[in-house]
């Protein structure tokens, strides 16, 4: 019985020396490759449509090619989609729901961020009665399906008289990160060195001393990944916006449908497409300048440094 | 007085006894190493005393003041730990005077701290640097410095050497202990490493299941193990064991008896077991043979040869003994050889009770 050493024997390659050397192209390479690039271009299709559409004059749209590319450029359903389209109510095109969009964004991102790091930090630090009870509370809210607390909601913010206002919103989207960004935090924290607080506080830190002092300055991969998330999320958010705002303090993507859904004679193609990159441009930034941060605040965790 | 002095301390996580009921006193300018094996509770007792841990009953008195409730900065304690904890954004400098701008000292008086400190651990040149520009070591005495500035009684250390490599480990254990004898403070050491605990310690603790073993000076420790734990414990290569009766003429082990003539104290005829110790360095082999009370001839088992000496297996009435020999001896398996034992070396512990008789 030596089978086991037939076939070590048959691996073993007398002239082995070195790196092991590297088939040029193999089968598999093949086909990873070719999955690779028809699904890129499978996504990527919609975005070139749309952009040479935007790029196009209507009666070039008209003929119908939808894949060619434009044979005049034309930037202007760009300018019109910005400052002059009209929705049913007023013609200053997404400009005004740009201005709305940045104004809800900017405060939601930074007390959804500010709240839960130290949610965060509370939680895995400083491990207080009723700790665990409260985490699990707060998780489960992360579950709860938006349709349920929809009018609850909109009930809340009549009476606190916020209802249609930005801050109402602000709040509302504040309210609604609190349990991922809580999560993402935590776990953070978690995965730091317990001793680093140890010696903080024997160095006479206290509560906020040591988060502000030693733990945040640490902490910049989690503030991106939270930024990130918290950005595309309430950049893209429809269903809050539409909801609990009224029509002159509309986000950028209420903005959007009211300005597609509304014709006028016939259907401005590029300028809805336009429109439509417009309004989706700050994410793709975001996902463009921080995609690597992203990537390495994902890791983070997962790693202990 | 007392530098620091623990009072019945006990500590539960909900239904797990980590410590009870504590007690140890601890003088001025002592340095005490609390050993055991992982899981032990020594860490824990150090936390206890540093206030990082709430305890669940017992009190903690610092230089005669009860600090059982107060805050950790507070305690007059300086810490120092396995993972060195430097704040990693902070340079060298700002870690050294973090603790001291927490407590609101005047700048002047900050400086001259740390720059103090950083002349004792010569880490001059690091002062700018961050901490991940650092090698162990160097983060080491940042670390230690960290403790230095605060200009305290009482030194903790949480296994600081653990994380190094085993040379510069040696090299910063003589370090601690120059340091020790300059600075004269009071230091609370806790390790897992008996050649730490022996070559630092005035007194060791030796810790097991939440509770102290044997309070002692090494000398004691090694020579008069309480029991057999500790025993065990001390001594690398550990003790050797066999297990006998009592009898006229000394221990019946198996077709030999071991006599016990010699043995500082006089072992009482009873029923019960008794366990017999022998530390491998204590075995006689060669010339000093002369002195040993028993002989006998055995066959080497087994030899590991670690340079300076080697260690060799063999079976006395049917326990396996390991003997330490010259390192230049040569010596092979299967080799015939007479070992002596002598008592007045030797350890006898109650099976029944493990404790020293």
């Amino acid at each position: 019985m030596n089978i086991g050493r037939n076939v070590v024997v048959d691996t073993v390659m007398t002239e082995a020396r070195g790196p092991k050397p590297q088939k040029a192209v193999t089968g598999p390479k093949i086909i990873i490759y070719t999955t690779l690039t028809l699904l890129a271009i499978y996504y990527l299709a919609p975005l070139y449509v749309m952009v040479v559409t935007s790029l196009k004059t209507m009666p070039e749209i008209r003929l119908g090619n939808v894949f060619s590319l434009p044979r005049d450029v034309t930037f202007a359903p760009w300018f019109k989609a910005w400052a002059t389209a009209c929705t049913g109510l007023n013609c200053d095109g997404l400009s005004r729901g740009f201005w709305n969009s940045v104004q809800i964004l900017v405060p939601s991102v930074v007390i959804s961020i500010v709240v839960a790091s130290v949610n965060g930090y509370a939680l895995s630090f400083w491990r207080f009665k009723g700790a665990n009870v409260l985490f699990t509370i707060l998780l489960f809210g992360a579950f709860i399906p938006y349709q349920v607390m929809l009018y609850p909601i909109v009930i809340i913010l009549r009476e606190i008289g916020l209802y249609g206002d930005v801050w109402g919103l602000v709040i509302v989207h504040s309210i609604f990160g609190m349990p991922i960004l809580t999560l993402l935090f935590r776990n953070y924290f978690s995965s730091l060195p317990e001793e680093l607080v140890k010696a903080a506080r024997v160095d006479g830190a206290g509560f906020w001393r040591i988060l502000i002092r030693i733990l945040l300055p640490m902490s910049t991969p989690i503030v991106v990944v939270a930024i990130i998330l918290q950005v595309t999320g309430i950049w893209n958010d429809f269903l809050f916006g539409v909801v609990y705002t009224r029509p002159d303090s509309y986000p950028m993507t209420v903005q959007l449908n009211n300005i597609v859904n509304s014709t006028f004679g016939e259907k401005e193609y590029n300028v809805n497409m336009a429109a439509t990159i417009l309004t989706g441009l700050v994410p793709l930034l975001v996902y463009f300048v921080s995609g690597k941060l992203f990537v390495r605040g994902i890791a983070a965790g997962a790693v202990k440094g | 007085m007392y530098s620091v002095s623990v009072k019945d301390l006990s500590l539960s996580f909900g239904s797990v006894d980590v410590l009870k009921g504590l007690n140890i006193d601890i003088g001025e300018g002592e340095f005490l190493v609390l050993l055991g094996s992982s899981g032990c509770g020594k860490s824990t007792l150090l936390n206890c005393i540093a206030g990082l841990l709430d305890i669940s009953d017992g009190q903690v008195f610092i230089k005669g003041k009860n600090v059982t409730w107060a805050e950790p900065s507070a305690r007059g304690i300086g810490m120092v730990f396995q993972s060195y904890a430097l704040y990693p954004q902070m340079s060298v400098e700002g870690n050294l005077s973090f603790g001291l701008k927490n407590a609101g000292l005047p700048r002047d008086e900050i400086n001259r701290r740390v720059s103090r400190a950083a002349e004792i651990l010569q880490i001059e040149p690091l002062l700018k640097r961050k901490p991940g520009a650092l090698s162990g070591g160097q983060r080491q005495r940042v670390a230690i410095g960290r403790a230095l500035v605060r200009d305290v009684d009482v030194f903790l250390f949480d296994e600081p050497l653990s994380n190094l490599d085993a040379k510069l480990r040696a090299d910063l254990r003589v370090e601690l202990k120059k340091l020790h004898r300059q600075l004269k403070n009071t230091m609370i050491y806790v390790t897992h490493d008996q050649i730490e605990a022996m070559t630092l310690a005035d007194r060791i603790a030796i810790m097991r299941d939440g509770t102290i073993q044997q309070l002692a000076d090494p000398d004691e420790i090694y020579n008069r193990p309480v029991n057999l734990y500790v025993a065990d414990f001390i001594g690398s290569p550990a003790m050797n064991f066999m297990t006998g009766i009592l009898g006229k003429k000394g221990v019946q082990v198996g077709d030999i008896t071991i006599p016990v003539k010699g043995y500082k104290n006089t072992l009482e005829m009873n029923d019960g077991e008794i366990v017999v110790g022998v530390r491998p360095e204590h075995i006689a082999t060669g010339k000093s043979l002369a002195d040993a009370v028993f002989r006998a001839e055995v066959e080497v088992d087994l030899v590991e040869p670690m340079g300076a000496d080697t260690l060799a297996w063999c079976k006395l009435a049917g326990f396996d003994m390991r003997f330490r020999v010259d390192g230049q001896m040569v010596l092979k398996e299967g080799d015939k050889i007479e070992i002596g034992l002598d008592p007045a070396r030797m350890h006898f512990f109650d099976a029944k009770t493990e404790e020293r008789l």
